[in-house]
């Protein structure tokens, strides 16, 4: 399949390309940028004009739900969600059931994945068994089997020589740990943060301590055993100026966020919003503002979706009891784009954080427009506005507390391995 | 939220919080009360205000007292009451919240009372019903977790008007679990709401929420300093469950800390009022010699709450 894309505007963060140059796709590669290969004849070529084409998009955290919880989500939905939204890789969260934590699950969810053939998918181990936070998994036989890093998702291990023998067990073969800072004991219970609203509404409440501590310990331990560490889902701006000190003493760690946490505050729970009920919470504005200065200045590297597809009667219930998470896969273009507009940033800039960014992170090869590269790539207009209501979205959760808003940003096509994989109607 | 309580010409069409409602509704609720107290006295003690309407008593978790004054209130306006302890039925057998409520609407139920453990829920019952367009179906808080207790926030400012007259040159000071305590949010934004100046709250910092400042009130840690010339002295009810987390050493070093004892009521005014909204824990939160002394008002308050319960019932229905 030979694909010729035209009159484009091309967007490539990694080497600052923007600019208009037509995109030549042959055996799943980028074969040509700008100028047509002596001999090329199309077999399709794609009318780009009023279009972006940018790398696909890197997701460091989508939830499929399989196994186990294939009432909230199948790979299907999620997948179709994925390619929808111009996500070509993501990375999948072990907290399944059973959790990620045996090289056989890993290897049927890659089996699956790679059958549905749309999205490449990433798993993440488990780093204990259970995710219970007491016995090591077998993490050289995971990654074997394709894990790329070793993860609690959101649970924490509260007891710290357990966490520090897994940082050291990681660290003996270099692989790569991913941390949501969050205190165990701290955080027990709480739903909201713990600030005016929560005050206000009587909800029990997590504290900013809950972060900082159990980053603390995490930077510490990072440091004590030169383990890879990557700080996953930080929500307020203390933990940030923790992360740009520890940086700054020579510690190397990465750090991402929500587009939840870049968008929204507590003030959004304030109506008792149950689509508000995330985990993290959402904290302050004045934490929101620190997280999209510092995802601007690159603070924090990268930018991902949480993408946690939640069934309505998991959902439709009273703040405190309703499961926390929302869909997000078919938002993280539109929220990075909307993100960009507010703070006026250039568009190569802000798509390094789903893009290149991301992918240094995941350590693969992606996020790039090379020749000779791979041709995962996303193409959208940048000038329409898309209304997000239940029926527009292809995931099976519909859960988001941005139903109803209009969002820039609409995905076109999306390619993955030369593919056209998802067209817009 | 305002918009959810109140019907498009501003009038409340159900009770959830009294957070955001404006001061003619709070005192419209008071003064309609008023008459109201007179009917207990009455050999009938009856007005066929809500005669043919089903009230129904939701309780998600278990409650006597407030049950009961629901019921009292509703019965003396002629309605019928139905009473449902779902915390021991539906819920037990996993049906959702919604299929409870839409069931019981199907019974063409005209006013939900609703107590429920999670703070959120009487809204979270009130969006469903607007979502599904069920507007002449009211819904009274009865109680949500940690969030309001708007009836029993109203019924203590019915008894603060009743001995005190003007809410504009009061000290009021509330006493003890603030963190988890729906009856301290509702005073809270009735007392700022009706125009008190000053609202302290008193507690160690272990039962106070971590931005309670924000909601206008003055915090003190120390019992007598905290009721130096206040006007009302405001309890709470001490649940034993804090005793068993880290919140509290025990019930004994509450007691000696914050206890109201005839000793440290001296430090508030003469003629100082002093409320509870029960059931009282005697020798935890208040000495028995106070409890039953010359400045509480306990007894008076139950009965003004029916009256005041009568009144937010018929404005409710009425709207």
């Amino acid at each position: 399949m030979k694909i010729h894309i035209k009159n484009g505007r091309l967007i490539d963060p990694a080497s600052a390309t923007d600019a208009q140059q037509d995109v030549y796709i042959a055996a799943g590669k980028i074969v040509a940028i700008g100028r047509a290969p002596e001999g090329f004849s199309a077999n399709r070529i794609i009318d780009a004009t009023g279009l972006s084409i940018c790398p696909g998009l890197v997701d460091l955290s989508a939830r499929l739900r399989e196994p186990g919880f294939e009432y909230k989500a199948t790979l299907e939905s999620e997948m179709a969600a994925a390619v929808a939204g111009g996500v070509t890789s993501l990375a999948c969260p072990p907290d399944t059931d059973p959790p990620l934590d045996e090289p056989g699950l890993v290897e049927m969810l890659k089996h699956r994945a790679k059958s549905i053939n749309q999205a490449r998918v990433y798993p993440l181990g488990a780093l204990t068994i259970g995710l219970a936070g007491k016995q090591l998994t077998e993490m050289a036989e995971l990654a074997e089997a394709g894990c790329i890093a070793f993860t609690q998702a959101g649970t924490p291990i509260a007891d710290t020589q357990v966490l520090l023998r897994a940082l050291q067990y990681a660290a003996t073969f270099d692989f790569a740990v991913w941390l949501q800072p969050k205190d165990a004991f701290l955080s027990r219970g709480g739903v909201a943060h713990d600030g005016e609203v929560a005050t206000r509404l009587g909800l029990p409440a997590i504290p900013v301590i809950s972060e900082t501590l159990a980053l603390a310990v995490m930077l510490q331990l990072a440091q004590a055993t030169g383990a890879r560490l990557h700080i996953a889902r930080l929500s307020s701006a203390a933990g940030l100026e923790m992360i740009a000190q520890a940086r700054a003493s020579g510690l190397k760690v990465t750090c991402d966020i929500s587009v939840n946490h870049l968008h929204l505050s507590e003030l959004d729970i304030a109506d008792f919003n149950p689509h508000g009920h995330l985990d993290p919470p959402l904290r302050a504005q004045t934490d929101r503002e620190a997280l999209r200065r510092g995802l601007a200045a690159g603070v924090i590297n990268a930018l991902c979706s949480d993408h946690t597809p939640v069934d309505d009667d998991a959902k439709q219930l009273p703040f405190g009891e309703s499961e926390p998470g929302a869909t997000g896969l078919e938002l993280l273009l539109p929220l990075t784009l909307k993100w960009a507009q507010e703070m006026q940033l250039p568009l190569a800039r802000a798509l390094a954080r789903v893009t290149v960014d991301a992918a240094t992170i995941l350590g693969v090869d992606a996020g790039r427009i090379t020749v000779g590269g791979v041709a995962d790539l996303c193409l959208f207009d940048p000038a329409q506005q898309v209304r997000l209501s239940r029926t527009t979205l292809r995931s099976q959760g519909r859960n988001t507390p941005f139903l109803g808003l209009e969002l820039p940003g609409k995905v076109r096509y999306t390619l993955v391995d030369g593919h056209v994989v998802f067209e817009a109607a | 939220m305002r918009n959810l309580q109140l019907n498009q010409h501003g009038e409340l069409r159900h009770l959830l919080t009294i957070e955001g409602l404006p001061r003619d509704i709070l005192t419209a609720i008071l003064d309609m009360a008023t008459p109201f107290t007179e009917v207990a006295e009455r050999e009938v003690k009856k007005l066929p205000l809500l005669r043919g309407k089903s009230v129904f008593n939701l309780f998600f978790e278990p409650s006597t007292r407030t049950r009961t004054t629901f019921e009292i209130a509703a019965k003396r306006l002629s309605a019928d009451v139905i009473n449902l302890n779902i915390g021991a039925s539906s819920q037990a057998k996993g049906e959702t919240l919604l299929d409870t409520v839409d069931n019981l609407a199907a019974m063409h139920a005209d006013m939900f009372v609703v107590r429920h453990a999670q703070s959120g829920a009487a809204h979270f019952i009130a969006r469903h019903l607007a979502a599904t367009n069920r507007p002449d179906l009211h819904v009274i808080n009865a109680g949500d977790g940690r969030h309001a207790h708007p009836t029993q926030g109203l019924l203590d400012m019915y008894t603060i008007r009743h001995y005190k007259k003007d809410f504009t040159n009061l000290r009021v000071a509330i006493i003890g679990d603030i963190l988890h305590s729906r009856v301290a949010r509702s005073q809270i934004h009735a007392l700022t709401t009706l125009g008190v100046p000053e609202v302290r709250v008193i507690g160690p910092k272990t039962l106070l929420p971590a931005q309670v400042g924000k909601l206008g009130v003055r915090v003190f840690h120390d019992m007598r300093a905290g009721l130096k010339d206040v006007d009302v002295v405001m309890m709470l009810r001490l649940q034993n469950e804090r005793m068993q987390g880290a919140l509290l050493p025990s019930a004994q070093e509450f007691f000696k800390c914050y206890g109201l004892t005839p000793s440290v009521l001296e430090c508030a005014k003469a003629d100082a009022i002093v409320l509870h909204p029960g059931p009282m824990n005697r020798g935890v939160e208040i000495d028995s010699a106070v409890a039953d002394g010359a400045h509480a008002v306990i007894l008076p308050q139950v009965t003004f709450g029916i009256a005041v319960r009568m009144a937010v019932m018929s404005i409710v229905a009425g709207n």
